[in-house]
């Protein structure tokens, strides 16, 4: 197994996932089994291989900075499931 | 007559401008199509017929002032990743439920603009991710599709599963679909339809949503070439709004589609003859070889060397786009929000309610393969391989112009028949996954029937920015291959 149950447990807090006893199982399993299975890259020497980053040559487009949105708070908070106010409202942070 | 559902874009854009029927008594065959199939197909998610009668009257007026755009009065579908202003939009996971946007995607807006009319939002997987729409929030798509004397349910892959089945049960005349993996080509493929994703940087992205960005790509799916080919000419632009979106002018696809093969040269790519390939598939793919010749093409073997690297490569590139595209889903902007002691554990509750096992399991993977120490491992190394795969393409294309292969390994398969491995499940993207990875156009095309008696697809890859050839040998390859991709309607109510 590539990936043991404390390794699912971390990741999954990494990721904010809350997971259950019986799916950090399954996930142990079928983790380590795509991982196993993509491990079959470690044949190609890529020491000389630059990443892609791009499909098509093209520089990022540039643009003015200057305002062009905005205005738009009832819009923004439309789809909230708690707002007030022009806020969104989240459990205490600071106690 | 004909049936007014029966008939193709290209058909039906006659006939309005003839008035030999309205735009009202298009939709209206449309969404009574709908209603009498959806409970057995569930290929539409949310129905919007009113909005669907308001927009064809809006495109009768239009057309009776001699006005009116290039999908004037056609009824279609939209895939349900496409944000659509005030009409919910939930990408089918249960974490985006009641999300009804307040903006429209630049793809949809095209279609508007160009006077089609929605019908509503169709069924697809789980933010795209799966190969047969089993992973939707709101149960899967069944395959219009049967095998022979059988009433086994098929799948209608996936993720565009409603977007394909609804194009192939005469539930809409197009749709809107979207291409990570393989996700337009292969439900394509399945259902008999014709499906083309376009290269990266052609359709604007913004407003559709997100699952791998460097991969995801939006194209059509349709009835016949000429159809995909009038939808990709709206559904393409140049969009400030997309910074991959690129400058370059949408040619006139259409036209592109009766100019023949004559002259042009086909490559065969041998690395796609894999171990245990289905003996109808090598016929197939050998038949399509023959019809691009009889066609005046030329054909010769291409080499793709790192084609095997495709599959196991996007699987580290798509979750780790996809864990970060999704950490947005927190339960404080939009959609669900389950309670919580403190705020991260209201993240954690509301995270693992609303995504899906398949969409669980691909953010971990991706959180996995991007956390400290890993990155060059599975990342970087996965964006180096695709550069070598790039590079494959890139010298075939010296000496051809498009590529032939099959879409898929075999055809539609049953509910349920795959779910139990994922890495199988994964399998099913094998001929499709590396166009994505190189950016490149890919087009399927319905060529023939299995011996279950369901559709199998043909696959074209072009250079890039050369969708125009995908269309002309599509279009040899539909010739060819003859009428016979109409299923069977056994799922109307009368």
């Amino acid at each position: 197994m590539s990936v043991d149950r404390a390794t699912v447990r971390r990741i999954a807090h990494l990721a904010r996932l809350a997971i259950t006893a019986e799916e950090e199982a399954r996930l142990e399993k079928e983790l380590s089994g795509i991982l196993d299975w993509v491990a079959q890259l470690d044949e190609l020497d890529t020491s000389n291989v630059e990443p892609m980053t791009r499909v098509a040559a093209m520089t990022m487009k540039k643009r003015e900075d200057r305002i062009t949105d905005g205005f738009c708070a009832g819009d923004i908070l439309k789809n909230a499931p708690m707002a007030d106010d022009h806020y969104f409202v989240v459990p205490k942070i600071v106690e | 007559m004909t049936k007014l559902t029966d008939l193709t874009i290209a058909e039906a854009r006659e006939g309005l401008r003839a008035k030999s029927f309205s735009a009202r008594e298009l939709a209206e065959a449309h969404i009574d199509a709908i209603d009498r199939a959806n409970d057995a197909l569930n290929a539409y998610v949310l129905k919007t017929p009113e909005r669907a009668l308001e927009m064809a009257d809006a495109s009768t007026a239009r057309l009776k002032k001699g006005e009116g755009g290039a999908l004037e009065g056609i009824p279609l579908g939209i895939k349900d990743l496409f944000c659509t202003k005030d009409v919910r939009t939930t990408a089918c996971s249960h974490i985006l439920d009641g999300f009804t946007p307040t903006y429209e995607s630049t793809v949809t807006a095209n279609l508007w603009a160009e006077g089609a009319v929605m019908l509503g939002k169709l069924n697809n997987d789980e933010f795209a991710m799966g190969s047969s729409n089993e992973t939707s929030h709101y149960g899967p798509v069944v395959n219009p599709w049967r095998r022979k004397d059988s009433s086994v349910k098929l799948v209608p892959g996936g993720s565009s599963g409603g977007s394909s089945a609804a194009v192939a049960a005469r539930l809409c005349m197009g749709a809107t679909a979207t291409d990570t993996g393989g996700s337009i080509r292969q439900p394509a493929a399945v259902t008999g339809t014709v499906g083309i994703k376009p290269t990266y940087g052609r359709c604007s992205r913004w407003g559709i949503v997100a699952f791998a960005s460097s991969l995801d790509q939006a194209g059509p799916i349709a009835r016949s070439v000429r159809d995909a080919a009038i939808l990709l000419k709206v559904m393409a632009s140049s969009d400030p709004k997309d910074t991959t979106s690129v400058d370059m002018k949408v040619p006139d696809y259409e036209a592109a589609v009766d100019r023949g093969v004559k002259g042009l040269t086909i490559g065969i790519p041998k690395e796609y003859r894999v171990p245990g390939m289905a003996p109808e598939i090598e016929k197939l793919w050998q038949q399509g070889v023959e019809w691009l010749k009889a066609a005046g093409a030329n054909v010769k073997e291409v080499s793709l060397a790192h084609t095997k690297y495709a599959l196991p490569s996007y699987y580290i590139v798509a979750p780790a786009e996809a864990s970060s595209n999704l950490a947005r889903y927190d339960g404080v902007r939009y959609g669900l929000r389950e309670k919580g002691a403190d705020v991260i554990s209201m993240y954690e509750n509301t995270r693992a309610a609303g995504f899906g096992a398949e969409v669980k399991r691909r953010i971990l993977i991706g959180t996995y393969v991007l956390s400290a120490g890993y990155y060059d491992a599975y990342y970087l190394k996965a964006q180096k391989v695709r550069t070598l795969i790039k590079q494959d393409f890139d010298q075939a294309f010296e000496t051809v112009d498009a590529i032939l292969t099959p879409t898929t390994p075999g055809p539609a398969f049953a509910l349920g028949e795959k779910s139990g491995d994922p890495v199988e499940m994964y399998l099913n993207d094998i001929f499709t996954v590396t166009v994505n990875m190189a950016g490149l156009p890919g087009m399927s095309i319905p060529a023939g029937l299995s011996s279950e008696g369901t559709p199998l697809g043909l696959q074209l890859i072009g250079c890039a920015f050369d969708e125009e050839t995908l269309f002309r040998a599509g279009r040899v390859i539909e010739e060819a291959a003859g009428p016979v991709f109409k299923p069977q309607d056994w799922w109307s109510k009368r």
